[in-house]
């Protein structure tokens, strides 16, 4: 049965069926509803690509080499022009990435892709840099909470561990790209401070990071939150240097991505299939699916450069290989013979 | 805008290769097994609880196209009707307005079809020749000073004609609501809308019908359905359909999504300071309750993120 939801607007004060007024709770989520729609948005889009480490990190099941390094190429081959490869974390952590030198060292790479990969430390770095890694990514938390219990100290703290990388980076002229995580939610502290978020971001920027990605762990974020955490973080961060990392948990990840869109920023991450579920709510989606933020984006006439037939071959593949289904609602509209 | 010949080149493979049932059939495509009459009660009778003001009851189609709506008598006399809402009903031509009349309807709507195609393949009729059926409906309605609203459907595409002009919606949107529906609302019927062809078709329909006579149903099966809604709040439209749990697939991309649920719509429109009067967490149980029913799982993320959350995040 479907239901009819009447949200009343402020204008229409006497309708026939007698609704009531609508009312906004703070100026920024009004600006959700009030940003006009269609106004300018970015005419590029660049997606950044995290299945094969953000995805598979988060997947039960160990995906050989082979078929990993089988993944990036397709995903290659798709259009995209930034892969998350791998990630220089300990095997004994997350045993997914254990393969990360065979990986780097057994992938096509395609001129015009950058292949980035996650390093939580210096130790990492060197040795990415040495697998030929040519740029890297670092990640700092929102909340303090989720810092400590995450990897076991304070948010400054992590920064400062983050300084050696940054030294580092700098001398071996490797890009470096932040990520914020909590950045709408934590499972632990609940709503966190846009201006915790502009803060962290900030220090991250000026420590060198060329791009901040700003992350919704546990997808909690509305057009509400994304839009009173981006006016904190654009006030401390040129937009230019923004990106959004959008989780789907609560179905909110386009909504949300739209907003940000709105708002200027024109960097998006996202996973082929969606890979990746939420390690807070077991069996609850978690990265959005490429295919449909590719969707959304060549529905609203926004560049990507992405092909998305062959971005869904690559979805299916590593979908077969995974024996899961796709989290893609456009590629489960798309196969349905 | 560019995405629709890939992706209606699906649904017409699809359509050519299944037999072609009417439009109406589409309830029987997700759920085959008839739901008793006491579950439907029951579950109306929850949704009146949540704060919804308007819950769409049934349909007085011949129970032979429709079978799961063969208990339409007993389902509208069967349940508790709140004070405060609404419980409209389809009826597709006269003698079911008549019937849903006898049988205690207090409002009822008509579907028409952006597409002409559609209309042939689903209704047997042109898009015209409906709203002649539609005319009468009303007529006999406005006598009896009961609401009609008015669907119209592929508001943002076929399944066999693929792109469908605004201009297309705007003239059947109009023509219902000066044949004197109170209200119409937008239906993507296949859902392969995005913002920005949701957005060019508002533009297109806002200079013919007053925005707060309009209403938007998006389908979820692209994944497109919130930032949809989301650009038609932006545009100013105050009136949202969803299903609870997400229920109904669609008929043309079986085992894809078809209805957004409406605990992802409150949980957006919430996260936004927008009110609507809905206690989300009583939809969530509503939504429970029928997919228990149905032995099947809920479309809605929000549902399935809170039976498993291991931490507490404020909705």
């Amino acid at each position: 049965m479907a239901t009819v939801m009447k949200l009343v607007h402020r204008s229409a004060l006497t309708s026939l069926m007698g609704q009531h007024c609508l009312s906004f709770s703070s100026a920024a989520a009004h600006r959700a509803a009030g940003i006009r729609a269609g106004q300018a948005l970015p005419g590029k889009v660049k997606i950044v690509e995290v299945g094969p480490r953000d995805g598979l990190q988060n997947e039960k099941t160990l995906v050989p080499t082979e078929a990993k390094i089988k993944l990036i190429n397709m995903l290659s081959e798709s259009g995209l022009s930034v892969i998350e490869a791998t990630s220089f974390v300990s095997p004994k952590w997350v045993p997914q990435m254990a393969d990360q030198v065979e990986v780097m060292k057994g992938i096509s790479r395609k001129p015009g892709v950058t292949y980035q990969v996650l390093t939580p430390n210096l130790q990492g770095f060197q040795a990415a840099v040495k697998a030929g890694a040519p740029e890297v990514a670092i990640f700092g938390a929102a909340s303090e909470l989720f810092s400590k219990k995450n990897i076991n100290c304070s948010v400054d703290e992590s920064l400062q561990r983050f300084d050696e990388v940054m030294k580092a980076a700098k001398e071996a002229g490797v890009p470096v790209r932040g990520y914020v995580s909590c950045v709408v939610g934590c499972p632990y502290e609940g709503k966190v401070a846009p201006e915790k978020v502009a803060h962290v971001a900030k220090r991250l920027y000026s420590m060198g990071c060329y791009e901040i990605s700003l992350g919704d762990t546990i997808g909690v974020g509305t057009p509400g939150s994304m839009a009173q955490m981006l006016e904190a973080v654009t006030k401390e961060v040129p937009v230019s240097a923004l990106a959004v990392h959008c989780h789907d948990t609560y179905g909110q990840a386009l909504a949300n991505i739209l907003v940000a869109l709105q708002m200027g920023i024109s960097v998006v991450d996202s996973s082929v299939a969606g890979l990746g579920g939420c390690p807070y709510a077991q069996g609850a989606s978690g990265n959005v699916s490429t295919e449909d933020v590719v969707y959304m984006l060549h529905g609203l006439g926004i560049e990507t450069g992405v092909d998305l037939s062959k971005l869904m071959d690559a979805g299916a593949f590593i979908c077969r290989t995974l024996n899961r289904k796709t989290s893609s609602k456009v590629a489960q509209a798309a196969c349905k013979l | 805008m560019g995405n629709v010949p890939t992706t209606v080149k699906h649904c017409l493979s699809y359509e050519q290769l299944i037999e072609d049932y009417p439009w109406l059939r589409r309830w029987l495509q997700e759920d085959k097994e008839i739901v008793p009459t006491g579950v439907k009660i029951q579950l109306i009778d929850m949704l009146s609880g949540t704060g919804l003001s308007v819950i769409e009851a049934t349909s007085f189609v011949s129970s032979k196209w429709v079978p799961q709506m063969a208990d339409h008598t007993d389902v509208l006399r069967g349940i508790q009707k709140a004070s405060n809402v609404q419980y409209p009903v389809l009826t597709p031509n006269l003698q079911g307005f008549q019937d849903a009349v006898a049988a205690g309807a207090t409002e009822v709507a008509v579907f028409g079809s952006a597409s002409e195609t559609f209309s042939k393949k689903n209704i047997n009729c042109s898009v015209d020749e409906s709203m002649l059926r539609f005319e009468e409906v009303i007529n006999a309605a406005k006598k009896r000073q009961i609401p009609v609203r008015g669907y119209v459907s592929c508001a943002l595409g076929c399944p066999h004609e693929g792109h469908i002009e605004p201009s297309k919606v705007a003239e059947v949107a109009k023509r219902l609501y000066e044949m004197g529906c109170y209200e119409i609302s937008l239906g993507d019927t296949i859902g392969i809308g995005t913002p920005g062809s949701m957005l060019k078709m508002l533009q297109r329909v806002m200079k013919d019908v007053p925005i707060n006579a309009l209403a938007v149903h998006c389908h979820d099966t692209y994944g497109q359905a919130l930032p949809n809604i989301l650009t038609a709040l932006q545009m100013g439209v105050s009136v949202v359909d969803s299903a609870v749990a997400g229920l109904g697939g669609c008929p043309y991309a079986r085992g894809s999504s078809g209805n957004v649920s409406t605990e992802d719509v409150l949980y957006m429109l919430h996260g936004m300071g927008i009110e609507t009067g809905v206690n989300i967490a009583k939809v969530i149980e509503a939504g429970s309750f029928i997919c228990s029913a149905l032995s099947r799982k809920t479309n809605s993320k929000v549902a399935q993120a809170r039976s498993t959350a291991c931490c507490d995040e404020s909705l």
